[in-house]
């Protein structure tokens, strides 16, 4: 057993890290740059890694560059796109600019033309209409045109491993964006005085970013192991793990980023601070592919 | 001990459903509409004699047992018209602190709602460490000049009046130096900026700059310098549920989410938050019928207001889990309930009050 990444599979996750770092948003206001935006969607679409399945990469490989992704909170479609590369590669279809759909409106659809979703074994695609509402600041969902066309079929097993994919997917952006919002709210303790110290010389405030950070590592564990499940075991097996790293890491999201409001004080619950961009990401990728916890199965059936 | 109501609890009970019957649906319960009509409602209850039940007679209250506060706030929530407006603490700390001549001039107004208000207390340097507020107030003639930025005022924009907290002498220690002043928020001198809540909604809260804005001498509340001894009462007050007026807000959004998922199993989520919501009810009970012997309220609000917290924010949880993040009115009472943990002092602070003055913990 040696379950640490390879050289390669750091090198991708540092790739990843820095293109989010340079071009995603660092502020709020960031969000409406066009500009930047444009170039974020240029830069990502150079790397091909929209296409990391079509390429050979493994469930572990989608995960970290997901979850860089999630961190820098990038704002132009990368886990719909992958998903649905993951999908076309295995029915053998070439319909361009794909991401998924789930229920009645295509996610992660800025810019995109198709949206993919596996109902039973058989892949549909829907044209892409315009914007829909959502809770997500970083990531559109849209509203879909009528008539839905049938591409493919899949086998059962290769059906049920996307599924676990898709599930993985999602964990790896929480992990992601629950770091970045550890992070920002790290930094903001570091330098706001409150009573001539840093807030985060208080153990009230050190303590709730301590145990941020344990979650955190808690997450990435389960993470890692889904991640890895989704190639490597059976496809119950695999779903099995990835239904345990979607709840720890849904929860855990949550309470990092419910923390980095508290932390920012008032300056957290106002739409000028990341913070809430990160909790929205959290909580929508939390509902994409929900899991409850009756579905855990806990060894005793 | 009694938790049902007394006859005459029980009639204007009934007068107040048969009132607030003809009234249901007619006012916006959330979001930006909400604020906006907010003084309406207000002036609303207060003529038909359903607001400033506890509050001095003289002053446009009714002198009631403040056990009726309960009762309002209940029907309220029951006929699920907005709540009740919440300014008790403001009440509190021009009545408890004010002179006479002040009182009479300025509570008829805060309590009929002709007149709006808002507490300019927080700087963006002084939040949980308010006694290092930087807002200056100096005499220049029979007025004092303000000069400061103030920040997190909630209603500022629609108010006709802030109660400030100002430095009035920068040589004392710095609790000893702060006065208080009743400020028109109609003069030159005043800027505001509106801030945005995480949730989308603008009419929350704001930014108010003081540049040279006037006050007369005589709306000093109290005497100089007790501007930090008013600034505790204020506070002491708005961390109590009982005068904001939450508890039944929460009880009503628990049967509002109940009813939704109606056919299939409540989330766990939901049964803790009922579990949550009626602990409240109850402690709210307990705490105002304690006030009937006049106990003073002290650290103990500190824990009134983590109750409070707890029971929000577990509803909160519990809008999420049953309308996602897909209902907006839903994701925004989850996002609104994060702000209970920072608004009148934040939890941290709480505990740290509670540790300190009330286990006799630490300092
Ligand atoms: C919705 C809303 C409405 C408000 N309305 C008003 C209003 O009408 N008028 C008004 O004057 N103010 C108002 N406030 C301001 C509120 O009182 C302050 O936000 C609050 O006191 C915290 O101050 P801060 O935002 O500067 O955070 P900070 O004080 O910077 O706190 C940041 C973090 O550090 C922690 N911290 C700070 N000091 C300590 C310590 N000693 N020990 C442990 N932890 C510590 C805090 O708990 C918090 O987690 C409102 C705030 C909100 C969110």
């Amino acid at each position: 057993m040696d379950v640490r990444l390879t050289a390669e599979q750091r090198q991708l996750r540092d790739a990843a890290a820095r293109l989010a770092s340079d071009l995603g948003p660092g502020s709020v206001l960031d969000l409406d740059d066009r500009h930047r935006i444009a170039r974020l969607e240029k830069a990502v679409e150079a790397t091909g890694w929209r296409n990391l399945r079509s390429d050979g990469a493994s469930g572990v490989e989608v995960a970290l560059v997901v979850e860089e992704f999630g961190r820098g909170l990038v704002d132009v479609p990368f886990l719909g796109p992958v998903l649905a590369d993951d999908l076309r590669r295995q029915v053998g279809s070439t319909v361009p600019a794909a991401t998924i759909a789930v229920g009645s409106s295509a996610r992660d659809a800025h810019g995109m033309r198709h949206a993919l979703t596996l109902d039973g074994d058989r892949v549909l695609s829907t044209e892409v209409g315009p914007r829909a509402p959502g809770a997500d600041l970083t990531r559109h969902n849209a509203a879909l045109r009528d008539a839905s066309e049938p591409i493919g079929t899949l086998p059962p097993e290769l059906a049920e491993r996307w599924r676990v994919l898709a599930l993985v997917a999602t964990c790896a952006d929480l992990v992601g964006t629950a770091r970045g919002a550890h992070t920002l709210a790290r930094d903001h303790a570091k330098i706001r005085e409150q009573y001539g110290r840093t807030i985060g010389s208080y153990q009230a405030v050190a303590h709730l970013l301590a145990e941020g950070l344990a979650l955190i590592e808690g997450s990435v564990s389960v993470l890692r192991h889904a991640a890895w499940a989704v190639d490597e075991l059976t496809p119950a097996e695999a779903l099995r793990a990835a239904r345990i790293a979607k709840l720890y890491c849904a929860r855990a999201a949550r309470t990092v980023c419910e923390t980095a409001v508290q932390v920012h004080g008032g300056i957290g619950n106002t739409w000028e601070c990341l913070a809430h961009v990160h909790l929205r990401r959290a909580l929508v990728s939390t509902e994409l592919f929900p899991v409850r916890l009756e579905e855990i199965d806990c060894g005793l059936s | 001990m009694d938790f049902r109501d007394s006859p005459e609890e029980a009639a204007f009970r009934d007068r107040l459903r048969d009132w607030l019957a003809e009234r249901a649906g007619t006012f916006p319960t959330s979001g930006d509409e909400y604020w906006a009509r907010q003084g309406e409602w207000h002036r609303a209850l207060h003529a038909a004699g359903f607001f400033g039940l506890s509050w001095p007679e003289r002053y446009g209250g009714h002198e009631l047992p403040p056990v009726y506060d309960v009762i309002l706030d209940e029907e309220l929530a029951r006929a699920g018209t907005p709540p009740r407006p919440s300014l008790g603490y403001l009440v509190q700390g021009l009545g408890r602190h004010g002179g006479e001549e002040l009182c009479r001039r300025f509570l008829p107004g805060m309590i009929d709602g002709t007149e709006r208000w808002c507490q300019g207390f927080s700087e963006p340097g002084a939040g949980s460490d308010l006694a290092s507020l930087t807002t200056t107030a100096t005499r220049d003639g029979d007025a004092y000049v303000v000069q400061g930025h103030k920040i997190w005022t909630s209603y500022s924009d629609v108010a006709d009046w802030c109660l400030l907290l100002a430095r009035t002498d920068p040589d004392v220690p710095r609790h000893k130096g702060i006065s208080a002043f009743v400020v028109s928020m109609h003069q030159p001198g005043i800027e505001q900026r509106p801030l945005k809540m995480m949730s989308g909604v603008t009419k929350e809260f704001g930014q108010v700059l003081f540049d040279g804005a006037r006050v007369p001498a005589d709306q000093m509340v109290g005497a100089p310098g007790e501007g930090w001894a008013l600034a505790m009462t204020v506070v002491g007050h708005e961390r109590e549920p009982a005068t904001l007026g939450f508890s039944a807000r929460y009880g009503k959004l628990v049967r509002q989410l109940a009813a939704r998922t109606k056919g299939s199993a409540p989330p766990p989520e939901l049964a803790w938050a009922a579990v949550e919501a009626e602990m409240l009810r109850l402690h709210v009970r307990r705490r105002l019928s304690e006030q009937l012997d006049g106990v003073s309220h002290g650290p103990e609000g500190s824990l009134d207001k983590l109750l409070m917290t707890w029971a929000e924010q577990a509803v909160g949880h519990a809008a999420l889990a049953v309308g996602g993040t897909e209902d907006p009115e839903l994701l925004n009472a989850y996002l609104y309930s994060r702000a209970q943990s920072v608004m009148g002092g934040t939890s941290q602070i709480q505990k740290n009050i509670i540790a300190s003055r009330i286990l006799g913990l630490g300092d």
